[in-house]
């Protein structure tokens, strides 16, 4: 007889909790009403100058600082005919395998150009090992406004100095000379 | 950094003096300089000119200490210690600590803060150093200097100007060690830069040393450039594998590929140099290789499974029984080598055995088997440099033992030594060992030497004489002979110093008809139980007549006397009767080729077996003096098969057994029998007559043509790798300016030999009269294939028509 109120009241927490509020954020259908703080360490991006060409400079610095060795960077010579950095040295393989990394943000610290950030993306599932090394192409930040897609030359009379600080605001036309094909993202806004 | 070999030097009378470093005192040799001696009490003073092998310069100041009773501070690497003399280093001088400092500040205001793009970055020793001795911040906020960057002082040579801190040791090293002055410190003050004469590239054999002593990332090489980072990679210690010269290699990789290859530091061989054949030829190691066995059906090579090409191979040995010929080319290692010759022996019952894919000749069969085979190492690098006097005989140790010509070199600057070349030009290379010529028309090198002044021939009765012969003597008639007489005559050591690496390998490991390991004669009953017993077969069971070898080797095949041919790592181009090789492969009934990459041979093969390169397989080189160079297995997780195990595999397919299972057991066996101690067959006593004349057709001069391999030619281990073919030499045909004169001192000659015409541009140097010099075998003149002749034949020499360009 002593178990019956001990019971009643267990099942009394339970109705009185139905008309309580929901603490349960619904994942994926709400996922837009509850985003990550801005400061989220989520998918890396590799980042461009405001004219299109890469800030990674294939240096590996993120993969000597990398805890987890979750990056695989090999370096390459920027050409006349084919640059996509500024200076002499550009990321030719960049790879990140997100089944390693601990998302520390060591790699965003050691990045000497500011090429590699964080996103607050962090839907990272898949259903494959090999997805989840995600190649440069999968990596490199959006075509912003004013921006023209590597490989194309620097801006006339500038040079890597000068977009190392800052000076670089968007591609020129003589950046896409001879390629008719290259579409410059409208600089619109 | 490594302190020098004084192997060889007179330990017993070395002065001390008494030095005291930080309040320490030791007793050190007299001369020693005080860098040194903080070194060994273990204190490092930061340094960047400072280099053990090269002479003191004290430019870079880096390593200024306070020296007791001095009123400035001193560089240590310039400063020679006396006897009592007191030294504080930075570790306890505050005066010294500063100084550095301020010395490293100055070196670091013009230095651009590109770390993360430069080669150097992370073995620096201007990013240590700056870390360890130099001041947290820089004071410095005006422009820094810049320059265009980079410039090439050579094809394969980078210079990054805003880099370079001065410190002299690439201009030191090109005007020392190598003998090529074309780098110099150019302008002076913040302008000061390393540079080269507008016209004169630094086109030196050995300009890859200058980018790895280079202490900051200023000397960079285009292979490498971008391609890793030092911390990527895994170091192993290698052997070189393209000369007999036997370099200390580290090879470092990156994900299964060579991506650079350093000098190792080993004072008894190359102490921290090496070629730069050896330093950046690798490519081919992976570009091209056999992935599967082959074999051949309805006259087309497919691929195979092991168990069926092994079957074939099987079958067709069986068939072939002791008829079967034995090529091994001359870049096995001892392993590999033993492997081919027990193989010969024990599995098909044959003598036919021979590792000369170049030229040969009976005469120096016997003299290599009477004299080398199985010697004790006792002509050394080391008693090079000692040596009162060095005489070469059919070798050009520039282009074909660079190290060897690097410790001529010392030896010359050292002012001990007397270098005295034997043959038919003055090279380059001989004036930088400061050596003098006996002029010998090529074939005639062995009247040269019977007659040789009376001056030199006492010279080479002095203790410590060494004769250094080079394999080109093959062609000379009579010329081993004279060799073998002159050392026995004037008491001279004697040794040969071959081209590849695998020559002396496979010579004492057996690989020669009438061989058998460490210098034992087939047919000597002592030598036949010795071997007979660590083979565990009968006396009986060994062959009982000496086996065909060199040319007779080929004939047979051509003639079809041979049903079978086993070829190891061979290139037919590289035999100087190209259209017999060609025929011997097309006489042969069955070939097998144990190879990585597809050749003129595996074109004809039967049955092709890929073989494993130096990387992918442990194994020992002998080098020209005989010391074993034993290498590691750089890609440990690799599954290709050396050519032991190959031929082990076939055997046991034969169900015979031969008894060689892996590298370690070859060795212990090898080490068990060791080298012949019994009698040795007496060396030959040829007599010396002129080299044949080919029938040259006769719209020209008849010269007699001398022709040697360029170190960086057209070799098939050398492609894939542009930048250094960039840097080899021009391919000229060299004369004398007499003779030069007597065909109308044209700028370019039509070389023509009785199968075709090179045409090549004219240089006149120190050549004897009557004789052009060609490379044997570089882009645009191949001596053997393009022209059909041998070294030392006549050819056609005359002026070539103005620019009508090519060869015909």
């Amino acid at each position: 007889m002593a178990e019956l109120p001990q019971a009643a009241r267990g099942f009394g927490v339970t109705f009185f909790t139905m008309f309580k509020k929901v603490v349960t954020e619904q994942y994926p259908e709400d996922r837009d009403k509850y985003p990550p703080k801005p400061r989220f360490h989520g998918r890396h991006q590799l980042n461009r100058w405001a004219d299109g060409l890469e800030k990674c400079i294939g240096c590996e610095l993120c993969a000597w600082a990398c805890p987890a060795d979750a990056i695989f960077v090999e370096g390459a010579s920027n050409s006349e005919e084919e640059r996509f950095s500024p200076g002499e040295r550009y990321g030719r393989v960049y790879q990140i395998n997100y089944l390693r990394c601990i998302f520390c943000g060591l790699c965003i610290e050691a990045c000497p150009t500011r090429a590699l950030t964080m996103t607050n993306d962090y839907e990272l599932a898949d259903s494959s090992r090999a997805s989840l090394i995600y190649e440069k192409v999968d990596l490199l930040g959006p075509m912003l406004p004013g921006m023209l897609p590597a490989p194309h030359p620097m801006v006339p009379g500038l040079t890597d100095t000068d977009y190392y600080a800052g000076k670089v605001k968007g591609s020129v036309p003589a950046q896409a000379a001879g390629r008719p094909d290259a579409d410059v993202t409208e600089a619109t806004s | 950094m490594t302190m020098t070999s004084n192997a060889g030097s007179d330990l017993a009378a070395v002065d001390m003096v008494s030095v005291t470093v930080d309040g320490v005192t030791i007793e050190v040799p007299k001369g020693t300089l005080a860098i040194r001696a903080a070194e060994l009490l273990g204190v490092e003073i930061p340094r960047f000119c400072d280099h053990p092998l090269l002479d003191p310069v004290a430019a870079c100041r880096a390593c200024l200490i306070e020296v007791e009773g001095m009123p400035k501070p001193a560089p240590a690497c310039a400063q020679v210690v006396t006897d009592g003399m007191s030294i504080r280093t930075q570790m306890s001088s505050p005066v010294a600590r500063e100084a550095q400092e301020g010395v490293l500040e100055f070196l670091l205001l013009n230095h651009p803060l590109d770390c993360p793009v430069c080669d150097k970055g992370g073995e620096c020793p201007l990013q240590n150093q700056a870390m360890s001795v130099g001041r947290p911040e820089s004071r410095f906020d005006g422009e820094k200097r810049v320059f265009d960057k980079p410039i090439n002082v050579s094809a394969e040579i980078l210079l990054d100007r805003e880099r370079c801190v001065s410190c002299a040791r690439c201009t030191r090293f090109a005007d020392q060690i190598a003998g090529d002055p074309m780098l110099e410190l150019l302008e002076r003050g913040a302008k000061q830069q390393v540079g080269t004469a507008a016209d004169q590239p630094f086109d030196s054999y050995f300009s890859g040393n200058t980018v790895q002593i280079c202490p900051v990332g200023a000397l960079t090489s285009a292979a490498y450039r971008f391609r890793a980072r030092p911390f990527d990679l895994v170091s192993v210690p290698t052997t070189c594998e393209h000369c007999a010269s036997g370099c200390s290699l580290r090879t470092d990789y990156r994900r299964g590929t060579v991506t650079r290859r350093l000098a190792w530091d080993d004072p008894d061989v190359n102490e921290e140099w090496n070629c730069d054949k050896g330093r950046f030829a690798f490519p081919y190691l992976r570009e091209g290789r056999i992935s599967s066995p082959m074999v051949r059906e309805d006259g087309e090579l497919r691929p195979a499974s092991w168990p069926e090409a092994l079957d074939a191979a099987a079958r067709g040995l069986a068939a072939a029984g002791s008829a079967t010929g034995v090529l091994v080319g001359g870049r096995s290692t001892v392993e590999d080598a033993y492997a081919y010759a027990r193989f010969t022996r024990v599995v098909l019952g044959s003598d036919n055995i021979d590792f000369r894919v170049r030229e040969s000749s009976g005469e120096e069969a016997v003299f290599l088997a009477a004299v080398i085979a199985g010697s004790p190492v006792t002509t050394t690098y080391a008693s090079l440099e000692q040596a009162p006097i060095v005489l070469t005989v059919a070798l050009e140790p520039e282009d074909e033992s660079p190290i060897v010509f690097l410790r001529l070199r010392k030896a010359a600057r050292a002012g001990r030594t007397r270098i005295v070349s034997v043959g038919a030009v003055a090279t380059k290379g001989l004036a930088k060992v400061r050596g003098e010529l006996i002029s010998a028309l090529p074939g005639a090198e062995a009247q040269a030497i019977q007659t040789l002044p009376a001056d030199i021939k006492s010279a080479l009765g002095q203790p410590g004489a060494i004769i250094l012969v080079g394999e080109r003597i093959a062609a000379v008639s009579g010329g081993p002979s004279a060799v073998a007489a002159l050392a026995a005559e004037t008491g001279a050591s004697l040794a040969w110093v071959p081209r590849r690496a695998g020559e002396r390998s496979a010579l004492d490991a057996g690989a020669l008809a009438g061989l058998l390991p460490g210098g034992r004669q087939l047919l000597d009953p002592t030598a036949r139980t010795e071997v007979a017993a660590a083979w565990g077969i009968d006396p009986d069971e060994l062959p009982t007549g000496i086996g065909l070898a060199g040319e007779q080797l080929l004939m047979a095949a051509r003639e079809g006397r041979l049903a079978a041919l086993i070829t190891g790592g061979v290139e037919l181009a590289d035999y100087p009767d190209h259209e017999l090789a060609e025929a011997a492969i097309a006489g042969a009934g069955f070939i097998i080729a144990l190879e990585n990459h597809h050749s003129a041979i595996t074109e004809r093969a039967d049955v092709v077996f890929p073989v494993a390169v130096v990387t992918e397989k442990s194994g020992t080189f002998l080098d020209w003096e005989g010391r074993p160079r034993p290498f590691g297995q750089v890609f440990r997780d690799s599954l290709a098969q050396s050519d032991a195990m190959v031929l082990g595999m076939i055997a046991t397919t034969m169900e015979r057994r031969l008894g060689v299972h892996d590298v370690a057991g070859i060795r212990r066996e090898l080490g068990a029998l060791g080298p012949w101690g019994g009698q040795r067959n007496l060396a030959p006593a040829y007599g010396a007559w002129s080299a044949p004349v080919a029938s040259a057709p006769r719209d020209g001069a008849l010269l007699a043509l001398v022709a040697w391999r360029a170190l960086i030619d057209a070799g098939v281990m050398q492609e894939g790798e542009p930048f250094l073919a960039a840097t080899a030499r021009p391919v000229v045909a060299a004369m004398s300016a007499r003779t030069a004169a007597s065909i109308g001192n044209p700028a370019a000659v039509m070389v023509t030999g009785p199968k075709g015409s090179v045409e090549v541009p004219v240089q006149v140097g120190e050549v004897i009269d009557g004789v052009v010099v060609l490379p044997l075998n570089s882009p645009g003149c191949s001596v053997y294939r393009d022209l059909g002749v041998r070294i030392g034949d006549a050819v056609s020499v005359r002026a070539a028509e103005a620019r009508e360009g090519g060869r015909s």
